[in-house]
C-alpha cells in the first residue's frame, strides 16, 4: 500500500531529478539497458526532485523556499518549558559552540531530545519492561522499571534542585563552569540519588546529545547540517565509488534524507 | 484450538540465510515447502530512507522488538539471570531475511583446523594442551567434505575476493573480484607485506561489479555509501536472503511463505516431527502445519528454545556434562584492538562497505605455533572500511575529556584521522557456557525466554592480550603517529556491542552423547528433523559465521532431499 502511495506522489510530482539521473548515468548504474536493485529500478521509471548536488563540484547549495525561514519543528512535544530550558543549557555544555563550529543550542538539540522522548523511545517501547525487577550486575545493565521519560524527568528535577542548593539559583541561570560543575558532580556519582542512577542520567544526556548533533536533521536536531559539516561528513550520498580509492581528503556538501523524497 | 492446516512436504521455522536457501534447494527439487517466518515481509524498495544513522543503528529499525521476546544473561551459575532489556551486545534479527539483511557481508571459509580442532590440537600440543572444561570436539565433518558447499554459496552470493594465502584449498576462485582498495587498506597491506605477514582482501558480499548467479539472480555493483551493517542494502547489491534465494523459491511456484507466523511449538510423536504449531500474530490465531519434514532455521536462540520448549532432544546439564541441546554455547572475542591516530592524514572513512577491508589470517586457527601460548585458534586481523557514521564515530586519543569543549574539539579533529584494527577473536565452548530456559522470564506468549550463562575465560584474555599486541604492531607499521592497543579483556556484559556471531546450542558431531544432529544437521533421534544454524557451530573460529553456516544450509539441503526419497538416519 506504501509503496502504491509513493508511486503516485512520484507520478504527481513534475520536475526531473537531475542529481537521480546524472547518479545513474554516471556510475554506470543501468547496465545496456539492464536495471537491477529494486529503488534504483524505481527512481528510473518515477523520477523525483532534489535541490541538492550528488556530484560534488560543490557550487549548488540547498534552497530552501522562503517560508520556512521559520522553524515549526521548534515547539515542545514532551518537556516543560522549565525542563527544556535545562537540557538546552546542559547540552550546550556537553557539546558547546566553539571555534570549529555551532553546540547543541544553535543545533537544536534540545528540541529533538524533547521529540525523541515523546516517541517510542521516550516510553522504552520495544525493550523488555516486564517484571520481576531485581538489581543486578552491572554486567546485566539496565533493570530498572522506570521508562525513559520518568527517568528525565526524576533527573532534570534533580540537576535543578542540585543547582539550587549548592549555587542557589536554577541551572539555566549557572554560570557555564558552575553547570559544569553541577554536570560533573552527576557524572561522577557525586550526586547521590535513590531513584535514579545520576552517572546513567548523565550518560544518557550525553549519548541524546551526540545523536541530536549528528542525526539526519528530520529529527530536529543537526539544524542545517551544521553538525555533519562540523566532521566533514558528507551525509547522504548516493555513491563513493568515485572517491573510494582515492588518497585525497574530499569534502562535499553534505545531502540529507529530505533529498530522497519529492517536494513540491 | 488450533486450525489444523492441509499437510505439506516440509514447513521451514524461519526465513533468513538458512530458510532461504533450504526453501530455494527444495523447491527446485520439487518438494512443497511452506515457510514460516515471524516478522514482517520485506523488499529493496523498503530503505529508500535507509541512510539513516540514528533509526537503523540506534534506534534498531531491523532487529527483533524485545518487548515481545528477548533473552537473559548470566555471567555464572551463581547468578540470577536477568532479562536483556535494551540492545548492546549483540542484535538479533527479525522479519524477512533475518539477520542476512542487515549483515556486512563478510564472507570467510573456516580453516580445515575448525572442523578437526580436537584432534589437530592433540596432535600437535598433546592433550594437555585443552585446559579443563573447554569443551572442544570435531565436527563429525572435514574441510574437504564441505568445501563443494563453500563454493555453492559463495557462487550464490557472488562473492568478491582473491584467494587467502594461508586458508583450506579452494576447488574455484572466488565469482566476482576483490573490492576496491582504499588508502587505508593498501597501508594495511603493506604494513604486514613489511612485517611478513600474508594479507588479503576481506571476502565480500559487497559485489565488486555487477553479477548474475546460477540461479539466474542478477544484482548491482556496491556504490561504497557507508551503510551496510544494521541497514538494508538499497540497491541490492548486498547479498542477502531476499534479493537471492527467496524469490528463487517462489519462482517455483512451489513456496508458499506466511510473515507474521511466529512458531510456538515444534510438535512430534514416536519420535517423529508431524509439523508445528504457530501463532498468526496479526489475529492470534492459533494453526497446526502438518509437514513431512519440517526443517527449523531460525537464530541460534529460537533453534534451542523451540527444541527444549517442545521436549525434543535430551536438554544439556552442565552439573554432569551429559546431554545435548543448549551444549557448547560459544561467542566471538573481540577486544584484542588498536587504533592509529595520524595527525596529518585524513581518510575518507565516511565511505565504505560493510565488506570492505583487508585482512591476515597469520594468526587464525592454528597457522602459528601455539606451544608456548597459553590459548588455542586465534583471529582473524583486519582493517575494514564499513563507513564511519558520524554519532558513532567518535573515537579520540586516551586522556581527552568525556564531554565539553575539548572533547569537542578531539572529535571533531579525529572524525577523519584515525585507522581501526581490530582481530575477530575465536571462542572456544567450556562445559559451563550453555543456553537452557529461565525459569522466571516469559515472552508476549507466556513462553520462557532462552537463558545465556557465559562469561569469558582465561583462554580468551590470552588471546586479547597477544592480538591487541599484533594489531598494534601493524598500526606503528603503518605510520600512525599515536598507536593505542587494547589487550584486556573485562568480563562479558551484555551492554555494549560486540558482535552478533553467537553460536551453538544444537551442535553437530559425529556421536549422540556430543552433538544433537549429524553432519547433514539432521537430528540424531528424530531423523525428519533438522536444524539449521550456526547454531551446529561446536565452537566460534576466528571469522564470521554467515559463510560456515551457509555452508552447511547446503549440504543440509542435499541431505533433505535424499531424506525425503529415501528416509532414515543419513549418516
Amino acid at each position: 500500500m506504501a509503496n502504491e502511495t509513493e508511486e503516485q506522489d512520484l507520478k504527481d510530482h513534475k520536475e526531473p531529478d537531475h542529481s537521480r539521473r546524472n547518479f545513474l548515468k554516471n556510475s554506470g548504474y543501468a547496465v545496456g539497458g539492464l536495471i537491477v536493485g529494486g529503488v534504483v529500478g524505481s527512481l528510473l521509471r518515477s523520477p523525483n526532485k532534489s535541490t541538492t548536488n550528488n556530484n560534488n563540484n560543490g557550487n549548488t547549495t540547498e534552497k530552501a523556499p522562503a517560508n520556512e525561514a521559520v522553524n515549526f519543528n521548534q515547539a515542545l512535544m514532551h518537556f516543560t518549558q522549565e525542563q527544556f530550558l535545562i537540557m538546552e543549557a546542559a547540552t550546550e555544555r556537553i557539546f558547546p559552540a566553539d571555534d570549529n563550529g555551532p553546540g547543541a543550542k544553535e543545533l537544536g538539540v534540545a528540541y529533538f531530545i524533547d521529540h525523541q522522548l515523546a516517541g517510542e523511545w521516550g516510553v522504552n517501547g520495544r525493550e523488555y519492561m516486564q517484571g520481576p525487577f531485581f538489581k543486578g550486575e552491572t554486567t546485566q545493565g539496565y533493570q530498572g522499571r522506570l521508562k525513559r521519560r520518568e527517568i528525565f524527568d526524576i533527573g532534570l528535577q534533580e540537576m535543578q534542585n542540585y543547582s539550587n542548593k549548592k549555587f542557589q539559583k536554577k541551572f539555566k541561570d549557572l554560570t557555564p563552569e558552575q553547570q559544569d560543575t553541577v554536570l560533573k558532580a552527576f557524572e561522577t556519582d557525586e550526586v547521590k540519588l535513590t531513584t535514579i542512577s545520576a552517572s546513567g542520567f548523565f550518560k544518557t544526556i550525553f549519548g541524546s546529545t551526540m545523536e541530536g548533533a549528528y542525526a539526519d536533521p528530520l529529527y530536529g536536531g543537526n539544524g542545517n547540517m551544521a553538525g555533519w559539516k562540523l566532521k566533514n561528513f558528507p551525509g547522504n550520498q548516493m555513491s563513493y565509488t568515485k572517491i573510494i580509492e582515492q588518497d585525497k581528503f574530499e569534502k562535499m556538501q553534505p545531502v540529507s534524507l529530505r533529498e530522497h523524497l519529492p517536494h513540491s | 484450538m488450533a486450525t489444523k492446516l492441509p499437510k505439506t512436504d516440509v514447513v521451514i521455522v524461519g526465513v533468513g540465510w538458512g530458510g532461504g536457501i533450504i526453501a530455494s534447494e527444495l523447491t527446485k527439487g520439487g518438494l512443497s515447502v511452506v515457510g514460516l517466518e515471524r516478522g514482517k515481509e520485506r523488499k529493496t524498495e523498503d530503505y529508500y530512507m535507509v541512510h539513516d544513522e540514528l533509526r537503523y543503528a540506534l534506534r534498531y529499525e531491523m532487529f527483533q522488538d524485545l518487548s515481545r521476546e528477548t533473552i537473559t544473561f548470566r555471567g555464572n551459575e551463581k547468578i540470577k539471570a536477568l532479562p536483556m532489556r535494551s540492545y548492546g551486545s549483540f542484535l538479533l534479527g527479525d522479519g524477512l531475511g533475518g539477520s542476512g539483511v542487515h549483515w556486512n557481508g563478510q564472507t570467510f571459509r573456516f580453516l580445515p583446523y575448525d572442523f578437526e580442532i580436537k584432534s589437530k590440537t592433540i596432535e600437535r600440543y598433546g592433550k594437555s594442551k585443552i585446559p579443563d572444561g573447554m569443551t572442544i570436539q570435531d565436527w563429525g565433518i572435514t574441510y574437504d567434505q564441505l568445501e563443494p558447499y563453500f563454493n555453492k554459496f559463495e557462487k550464490m552470493t557472488g562473492i568478491s575476493g582473491d584467494e587467502n594465502p594461508l586458508g583450506g584449498k579452494r576447488s574455484e576462485k572466488y565469482p566476482t573480484p576483490p573490492m576496491k582498495t582504499t588508502p587505508g587498506m593498501k597501508m594495511f597491506s603493506d604494513s604486514c607485506k613489511g612485517l611478513n605477514y600474508h594479507p588479503y582482501h576481506m571476502p565480500s558480499a559487497n559485489l565488486s561489479e555487477q553479477y548474475t548467479n546460477p540461479d539466474g539472480i542478477a544484482r548491482a555493483a556496491c556504490q561504497y555509501c557507508g551503510y551496510c551493517e544494521r541497514f538494508g542494502c538499497e540497491y541490492g547489491a548486498k547479498a542477502d536472503p531476499v534479493v537471492t534465494v527467496i524469490p528463487v523459491a517462489k519462482n517455483t511456484g512451489k513456496f508458499e511463505l506466511r510473515t507474521h507466523s511466529n512458531v510456538r511449538r515444534i510438535l512430534h510423536k514416536g519420535g517423529k516431527a508431524t509439523g508445528v504449531l504457530y501463532i498468526d500474530t496479526t489475529t492470534g490465531e492459533e494453526y497446526e502445519q502438518p509437514a513431512d519434514i519440517v526443517v527449523m532455521t531460525s537464530y541460534v536462540f529460537n533453534n534451542t528454545r523451540l527444541l527444549l520448549m517442545s521436549n525434543i532432544g535430551k536438554p544439556y546439564d552442565p552439573k554432569t556434562g551429559t546431554g545435548v541441546i543448549g551444549r557448547n554455547y560459544a561467542y566471538q572475542v573481540l577486544k584484542g584492538a588498536g587504533v592509529g591516530f595520524f595527525e596529518d592524514k585524513e581518510f575518507n572513512i565516511f565511505a565504505g562497505a560493510g565488506s570492505l577491508g583487508m585482512c591476515i589470517d597469520d594468526f587464525n586457527g592454528d597457522n602459528f605455533d601455539h606451544k608456548d601460548l597459553k590459548f588455542i585458534h586465534g583471529a582473524n586481523i583486519s582493517y575494514s572500511q564499513t563507513g564511519a557514521r558520524p554519532i558513532q564515530n567518535n573515537t579520540v586519543p586516551p586522556g581527552t575529556p568525556t564531554w565539553g569543549k575539548d572533547y569537542k574539539a578531539a572529535t571533531v579533529k579525529y572524525a577523519n584521522r584515525h585507522i581501526n584494527v581490530g582481530a575477530q577473536g575465536s571462542c572456544m565452548p567450556f562445559r559451563h557456557h550453555f543456553l537452557d530456559l529461565d525459569p522466571t522470564y516469559k515472552d508476549e506468549f507466556g513462553d520462557p525466554l532462552m537463558r545465556i550463562t557465559f562469561d569469558f575465560e582465561d583462554q580468551d584474555r590470552e588471546l586479547v592480550k597477544f592480538m591487541g599486541a599484533k594489531c598494534g604492531d601493524i598500526l606503528k607499521q603503518m605510520g600512525a603517529d599515536k598507536v593505542v592497543a587494547n589487550t584486556e579483556l573485562a568480563p562479558y556484559e551484555i551492554t555494549t556491542y560486540q558482535s552478533t556471531h553467537n553460536t551453538g546450542g544444537v551442535v553437530m558431531g559425529s556421536s549422540p552423547d556430543t552433538s544433537a544432529v549429524n553432519n547433514y544437521l539432521q537430528m540424531w533421534d528424530t531423523e525428519n528433523l533438522f536444524v539449521i544454524g550456526a547454531s551446529a557451530f561446536a565452537h566460534n573460529s576466528g571469522y564470521n559465521p554467515t559463510g560456515t553456516m551457509g555452508a552447511l544450509s547446503y549440504r543440509a539441503a542435499e541431505g533433505i532431499l535424499k531424506y525425503h526419497k529415501n528416509p532414515g538416519s543419513l549418516v
